[in-house]
């Protein structure tokens, strides 16, 4: 039994939390998150110098070879930033995708050019009423001379406005919610009929409405098998759920350490407020909960390469327990701070966001008491 | 026991209910309806409209203006506000400083303050915290020095809601800082247009700017301004806590903002392609926070069937500002949850009326974000949960 990171890990964990110690303050996320584009292209451009865009994709396309305890060392260092760099988006999702399922010609086309910064991408998967249920495809993909027209909308596409491709989920047989019939398609940003609404996150991030009007792709576009995309979706937002999960993490040990401090240090009546008992065991409910969302994100983390049916499980597992200790650790961390708990210049609200929000991202609680449930039972 | 009203109580909730529909704009009902930004106008007509009628102050005794009702008329009162779609009578001016000035105060106080007040002419705000003395409200630090006919005020509050619309603030000051702290405190009525105060907004993590921080440099008060007696100011927030405690629970208000998540489930789809309401697992989650409400509805009518049978009404109030803040802010998580991932996109735009454009995703689920981040305020504020259970250990348990 063994949880401690190899030495190149390691190495990798120090790098990135040193980038985020010395060069994403919270002052500097604040002015990163409200600029245009909602990241900067520089720390992109580092990020590829480091390595750290192809620390999870393999060698034949540039990058490092390792895997998910790669991309779960990265995204728990940005946890502690609130990085807003679309690394989620474009590397787990995207590059996760095309080295998955993508032919040789993909991988060829995509990989490198991620790796090295040069390319990013986006996966449009949700539509305006398919809530969590991956199998609810209404947009559709139409056999045209050879190739496909796409049609539809896709909600809440993170990234979508920086991406040079898209990976789009749409349905070439079957009916609206039938888990056959759906395939995945890598479309370019600049299609023509294909539009966006881009808007800001509440929790400081860049998202857009996806229009499909009339997008035409050629065959080679489809990524994976035609009709059966399904499970490479489940598998690919399974992997999502991993990487939000340590970036989940990261945030919540923040709010720990923030609220820790705070208890010791605010003064009323007369002595530090950490000294009354409630406080006290709030904080170690606050612990307990971080504790076991460690070790669920270890755990999904380690079982991402099992059957999808025990991986499935597992990212279920991990969603909720993740969605739980989220919810309790922000809320208290900002009960415990009292009144400038509240305030927007401070810290800890915006942690207390990120984590409210990644509770909606690919499966809130309940959904995923569902699905592990009829997995389990 | 009996659950009925009587006739008459029932009779009066069908002249209430018809006011509020004669008399509610249509503007201001669409904007509590859709969780848009209410403007100050927007509550100074409504109060207008209630005053009026003789109906904005019911806690007031019929000397300054109330309309002299029973304790379940108050109540019914309440209710009927609550189940409408009306602004919240903002509390600084008629619940909070109006009953300690016209308790404690001097009759020029009387005489100046209180129809402002009720003609909704003075806008109040509420100087309490800062940022040293948050639960610890006694230990305040603004200080307030007499010279000639004057106090100089110097010192900082925070959480200052609205004063950025007021007039007057009620503040609570240090008049002498060598005795103990609650016996050093004064209650200070401060012109917000007085020379040296400087009002800086304070943004909340929704992105509203509701609350402000206000600042003190050698501003000059008129001595008399001090309501009651130096060093008696915590006795009159004391009892201006006490005091005001219909509608803490805030159970209409609740109800109707229930209705309208079952509303939201109705629309919203499901996993499974059904509505969401049908989803059991949120269908469940809304039976056990109408289950809860229900609960807190019926405990403060017991309190009140009890107040108005002659037994002091006790800290049990502070039951209902726990259990009501905590439902109120189980309602913004069902939203939450309702919406989905249409929680994240951020439109402040949306939130404000005669926003023209198509909402992204359902037009409900703008609010859904800012609302629930800004409920967190709620058993923050007021004196916190934590402060209100200590409150109820010491004075009810004895603990």
């Amino acid at each position: 039994m063994d949880f401690s990171l190899t030495t190149e890990q390691q190495l990798l964990k120090d790098s990135v939390e040193r980038f985020v110690e010395e060069d994403y303050d919270f002052r500097t996320r604040r002015e990163i998150a409200a600029s245009d584009e909602g990241f900067r292209r520089e720390n992109w451009a580092r990020f590829a110098e480091l390595g750290w865009l192809g620390a999870a994709l393999p060698e034949s396309c540039g990058g490092s070879g390792g895997g998910p305890v790669e991309t779960m060392v990265i995204m728990e260092a940005f946890g502690r930033g609130l990085v807003t760099e679309p690394y989620l988006s474009s590397v787990v999702l995207g590059g996760g995708l095309v080295a998955r399922h993508g032919s040789a010609a993909q991988r060829e086309a995509v990989l490198p050019a991620l790796v090295e910064g040069e390319t990013m991408l986006a996966f449009a998967y949700a539509e305006p009423r398919s809530r969590y249920d991956l199998a609810h495809v209404a947009t559709r993909a139409a056999r045209e001379d050879g190739g496909y027209r796409l049609d539809g909308r896709k909600a809440v596409v993170f990234g979508a406005a920086s991406a040079d491709r898209i990976v789009v989920s749409a349905r070439t047989a079957g009916g609206e919610r039938d888990g056959a019939g759906i395939t995945l398609f890598l479309v370019d940003a600049t299609a023509p009929g294909l539009a966006r609404r881009d808007y800001r996150t509440v929790d400081g991030l860049r998202a857009s409405e996806v229009m499909l009007d009339g997008v035409r792709v050629a065959a080679d576009a489809v990524l994976g098998e035609p009709d059966g995309a399904l499970p490479v979706i489940e598998e690919a937002i399974d992997h999502g759920i991993a990487a939000v999960a340590a970036e989940a993490v990261g945030a919540m040990q923040v709010l720990n350490d923030t609220t820790n401090e705070y208890l010791k240090t605010r003064r009323q009546f007369g002595r530090p407020i950490g000294d009354f008992q409630v406080l006290k065991h709030r904080m170690v409910d606050m612990l307990t909960r971080y504790e076991e969302a460690r070790s669920m994100c270890c755990m999904v983390t380690l079982k991402l390469g099992e059957t999808p049916a025990e991986r499935a499980k597992a990212a279920s597992a991990a969603k909720v327990q993740i969605g739980r200790s989220g919810r309790f650790i922000g809320q208290q961390a900002v009960q415990l701070h009292g009144g400038i708990g509240i305030t927007d210049e401070l810290h800890v609200g915006h942690y207390f966001k990120r984590l409210t929000m990644i509770d909606t991202l690919f499966g809130n609680v309940d959904h995923h008491l569902r699905r592990f449930a009829s997995l389990a039972c | 026991m009996d659950l009925a009203f009587s006739d008459s109580d029932r009779a009066f909730r069908d002249e209430v209910r018809a006011f509020i529909r004669d008399n509610l704009p249509d503007d201001i009902r669409d904007k509590v309806e859709n969780d848009l930004h209410l403007e100050k106008d927007d509550y100074v007509r409504w109060q207008r409209a209630l005053a009026a009628r003789g109906w904005l102050a019911p806690n007031w005794p019929v000397e300054f203006g109330g309309p002299g009702w029973t304790l379940t008329q108050r109540y019914i009162f309440q209710d009927e506000l609550g189940a409408a779609p009306t602004p919240r009578i903002i509390p600084f001016g008629v619940s909070m400083v109006g009953p300690v000035i016209y308790t404690f105060g001097s009759d020029e106080q009387k005489r100046r303050y209180l129809p402002r007040i009720l003609a909704s002419e003075d806008f109040w705000c509420q100087g309490y915290s800062e940022p040293g003395a948050g639960s610890d409200l006694a230990s305040l630090k603004t200080r307030a020095v007499r010279d000639g006919d004057h106090y100089v005020v110097n010192g900082g509050k925070t959480w200052t809601t609205m004063a950025h619309w007021a007039d007057m603030m009620f503040c609570l000051v240090r008049t002498d800082p060598d005795v103990k702290p609650q016996e050093g405190i004064s209650f200070l009525l401060i012109d917000m247009r007085s020379p040296g105060i400087t009002i800086r907004p304070i943004v909340t993590i929704d992105g509203g700017a509701e609350i402000n921080e206000v600042f003190f440099d050698d501003v000059r008060v008129p001595c008399t301004n001090l309501v009651g007696d130096e060093g008696k100011g915590w006795t009159y927030a004391k009892f201006l806590l006490g005091h005001e405690r219909f509608g803490i629970a805030g159970v209409a208000r609740s109800k109707r903002q229930l209705a309208g998540v079952k509303e939201i489930a109705r629309a919203e789809a499901g996993d499974d392609g059904g509505p969401l309401i049908d989803d059991p697992a949120f269908r469940a989650k809304l039976a056990e926070v109408e289950i809860e409400l229900t609960a807190l509805e019926y405990t403060e009518l017991r309190f009140l069937a009890s107040e108005e049978a002659g037994r002091a009404p006790g800290p049990e109030a502070s039951i209902l500002k726990i259990r009501g803040t905590e439902i109120q802010q189980a309602i913004t998580e069902l939203v939450l949850e309702a919406v989905a991932y249409y929680a994240n996109p951020f439109v402040p735009e949306a939130l404000a009326a005669g926003w023209n454009e198509a909402p992204i995703g359902p037009p409900y689920a703008a609010a859904a974000a800012p609302i629930y981040f800004n409920w967190r305020k709620a058993s923050i504020y007021g004196g916190s949960n934590e402060i209100q259970k200590n409150i109820i250990a010491k004075m009810v348990l004895g603990l």
